[in-house]
């Protein structure tokens, strides 16, 4: 029977259109989320995929394998997002006006500007990344009967860092985005477990598809690292541990500082560098004064550009101290930019990469012992490094494309036969 | 009739796995080795679950052997570090091989105690370890080995040289085809520059049907049977000697019992003996046996590891380099302060295994299953032995030593 349909799918492939309904894009991203979507669509982009973007603010992007349209209601000229996760939404309007919108009522709007938008716009599948899209895409499924696919990055109980946990107001958009989905993607198998126990989801629902990272998201890096002063603390036998990500509670920030106090006491010419924003900020400079480590870190808030790729840069070791990372896309790009990784177990990247040190978010003394450990010893530094760029070289989002493609083809099929 | 002779060389190793050590223990607790027992590092449990699944039933077997087949010899290698953990931990496998070598039937080979690789970085060191190993062999088995091996049969024209005058008769090496040529394992060689001794090489295709293969050979895709086996071998009409060198773990261990490697052992004298004239030497037996043939000639060391063949797996990356070259650096000091327990932790710690687990070069492509070891990475391993060794800096530093 397949032989039979073998070339009207064919066909399928080729006229492929899916209608991705995603939060963020670089450069405007706040993390991880905006990365994953824009290599993912690139990825699909040379697969034949025709691809329609819908963002829930304006921006210019310098983007052309795919359209990118902005989910703007008609009176609004423009919508700015700041860049930071969960921070509001500037909304300009055609007479000139401002107005702040809060994630919660932005997720709203972007829901109704995408029902009005469907309208005009033809596509076979549709494919929301993460609970802010997910009424914008049950919205999309009941009125058009297009397959729904979610994929999920992380889940309320990741970013409350708690199983159970988090709004239960996100908590509901999930659970009823999960029951509607056509099909569930996780980007871990730690995030399909969680699925399936938060939500009760059978897991023969949920698919996995592991994030990577391509080489071209790498960007060059230029003969001066913009942390002159640890460039020059470097030069006098110090060593730099480093840390990029969002300071929220689901990154386990304050058992990084239990175990940097530990390190120093060991091993004094450690410095660490602390990129990014977040609730967390100044509960973490309080911690860090208060264990006497104060001279030793180093907080620069959120960076982007060169700042950001060089605080990987700069560092000796990145550690990813996670206390829930659905996947973590940091330490491959640590590895891109020259620097080894210390992971915590409870991530999806620890799932594909391997020449990395891991250890539980929770065993502060063992975290201390492997960052005192690297720290003291330039050839496990120097391996790692050398192992993980070459574990780096061989990812690929060229696989990931594959599953999806597949799954396309599998659900517009049966939409189609079904209907 | 041609003389034909299987000699069947097994290889009997323990190393002393260092325990989970941590910055927290440097300095603080001098134990590197002992831990609890269920810890996956545990030496005790190892010996245990090994002697278990291999020593005790194949020991059992091998003696079953010697007393139905009067031709049934075999040689035997057994580290300083295996006997020690015997004694300690599993008195009844030593008794057992002690029972085999009674019987007359058994040779012992000589190696280094520590099963290190300190020939290529201390000669005393190596020397000291060579005759360590000859004293416990003579004190347990009351043997002196006159054919020796070098840990991971990593050799080379200086390593024959120097067995050569320290009078072994024989020395063994991996019969690698680019040293080879056209030229066959299965005859006795001279390594070339010697005066007396003479060169054993493993016939590793054999072998290695026996060791890696043994489930689904090549040849048959089918486990292999010792007539199978023992028809190749009498196919090999010009062969006078056919080299079995392998892991004694090989049996119930590395090949579980239900591949059906005991029956295959079993079977296989057997089988052989059944042909006029097939027999089973010892290493020296062998070497009295065969003229030599022609001489060999390898400068650059060979091991029997990987298909390289080389000393990559111990010596290939940053971590085995700094590793192996930090232990010998503290080698004068170390023995400088007569500090006999603080001699014998530094001489653990040169086990060529612990190098063999930083090895990276599997590690990738999530090959991880395939990688033998009680650590879950590489770096695990390194970060426990470079932890160790900074305590051994430290208790030098204790004694009032410049570290």
């Amino acid at each position: 029977m397949f032989v039979k349909y073998r070339h009207k799918l064919k066909k399928l492939v080729r006229a492929m259109r899916v209608l991705m309904l995603g939060w963020e894009l670089p450069p405007n991203n706040s993390g991880g989320l905006g990365v994953a979507c824009y290599q993912l669509c690139k990825a699909l982009s040379k697969k034949s995929i025709d691809i329609e973007f819908i963002l829930p603010y304006s921006a210019d992007h310098d983007i052309d394998f795919m359209k990118i349209s902005p989910a703007c209601s008609q009176d609004v000229d423009q919508i700015v997002s700041s860049g930071i996760a969960y921070d509001s939404y500037k909304y300009i309007y055609s007479d000139g006006s401002e107005k702040f919108v809060n994630i919660y009522d932005q997720q709203k709007a972007y829901e109704h500007a995408v029902a009005k938008m469907i309208d005009n716009t033809e596509f076979d599948i549709i494919h929301a990344h993460d609970w802010l899209t997910f009424r914008a895409g049950i919205k999309a499924r009941q009125s058009t009967g297009k397959p729904l696919i979610v994929h999920v990055h992380s889940i309320e109980s990741d970013r409350s860092g708690r199983p159970g946990g988090g709004n239960p107001l996100v908590r509901e958009i999930e659970s009823m985005a999960f029951m509607i989905a056509d099909r569930i993607i996780a980007v871990s198998h730690l995030t399909k477990q969680a699925i399936a126990r938060e939500y009760d989801i059978p897991p023969s629902k949920i698919e996995v598809v592991h994030n990577s990272l391509d080489l071209d998201m790498v960007e060059d890096l230029d003969d001066s690292n913009a942390y002159r002063y640890l460039t020059r603390m470097k030069q006098l036998g110090y060593k730099v541990v480093v840390n990029v990500g969002r300071l929220t509670i689901q990154k386990g920030l304050p058992n990084l500082l239990r175990a940097a106090k530990i390190v120093i006491d060991k091993e004094p010419k450690t410095l660490f560098l602390i990129v990014g924003s977040g609730e967390q900020y100044t509960e973490l400079i309080d911690l860090a004064s208060e264990l006497g480590i104060s001279k030793n870190m180093i907080f620069t808030g959120f960076q982007r550009g060169k700042n950001w790729r060089d605080s990987f840069a700069i560092g000796d070791l990145f550690v990813m101290p996670s206390v829930s990372e659905p996947f973590g896309l940091t330490p491959l790009e640590a590895a891109g930019y020259g620097t080894p990784s210390l992971i915590s177990k409870q991530s999806g990247v620890a799932e594909v990469f391997h020449n990395c040190l891991k250890v539980d978010f929770w065993d502060v003394d063992e975290m201390a012992n492997q960052i005192t450990t690297v720290v003291r010893n330039d050839a496990l530094r120097d391996e790692l490094h050398a192992r993980s760029l070459h574990e780096y070289n061989k990812l690929s989002w060229n696989q990931a494309a594959d599953s999806l493609v597949e799954m396309y083809n599998q659900h517009k099929f049966s939409a189609e036969v079904y209907a | 009739m041609s003389k034909k002779a299987i000699v069947l060389y097994l290889h009997v190793h323990q190393p002393y796995r260092v325990r989970h050590y941590t910055i927290f223990d440097t300095g603080a607790d001098h134990n590197y080795f002992d831990t609890e027992y269920h810890a996956q590092e545990s030496n005790e449990r190892v010996i245990h679950k090994v002697a278990e699944k291999s020593y005790l039933p194949t020991n059992a077997l091998l003696m079953d052997l010697i007393k139905k087949y009067p031709d049934f010899r075999i040689s035997l290698s057994i580290t300083g570090t295996a006997i020690e953990q015997f004694e300690r931990w599993s008195p009844e496998v030593l008794e057992s091989f002690k029972q085999l070598v009674d019987t007359g039937r058994v040779e012992i080979v000589g190696e280094t105690y520590y099963h290190s690789l300190a020939f290529f970085y201390s000669r005393t060191e190596f020397e000291r370890q060579v005759k360590m190993h000859e004293e416990k062999i003579q004190q347990i088995f009351g043997q002196t080995p006159k054919v020796f091996r070098n840990t991971e049969l990593a050799y080379n024209n200086d390593l024959a040289i120097w067995a050569d005058q320290a009078g072994y008769r024989g020395i063994l090496a991996e019969g690698w085809d680019p040293v080879l040529g056209w030229r066959s394992p299965n005859f006795v060689y001279q390594p070339t520059n010697t005066e007396n001794i003479k060169l054993l090489l493993k016939n590793y295709r054999l072998s290695d049907d026996i060791a890696y293969r043994f489930s689904e050979t090549a040849r048959t895709n089918k486990p292999l049977t010792a007539s199978t086996f023992s028809h190749w071998l009498s196919e090999s009409v010009d062969s006078q000697i056919f080299n079995l060198f392998m892991d004694y773990e090989t049996f119930g261990e590395h090949q579980w019992e239900d591949t059906g490697i005991f029956n295959f052992l079993k079977h296989l004298p057997e089988e052989w003996l059944r042909h006029e004239g097939y027999t089973f030497m010892t290493v020296s037996h062998a070497i009295d046996s065969f003229d030599v043939v022609d001489r060999v000639d390898m400068p650059d060391t060979v091991t029997w590891a990987d298909t390289e063949r080389d000393l990559t797996a111990w010596l290939g990356n940053k971590m085995q380099e700094q590793a192996s070259s930090a232990i010998y650096e503290l080698e004068d000091k170390v023995f400088g302060t007569n500090d006999l327990a603080l001699i014998a932790d530094w001489r653990k710690l040169t086990t060529s295994d612990h190098f063999y687990y930083m090895c990276t070069k599997w590690f990738s492509d999530g090959d991880i299953h395939a990688y033998f070891s009680p650590y879950k990475s590489p770096y695990e391993a390194f970060m426990n032995f470079i932890n160790a060794w900074h305590d051994i800096k430290f208790r030098l530093a204790e004694k009032g030593l410049e570290v």
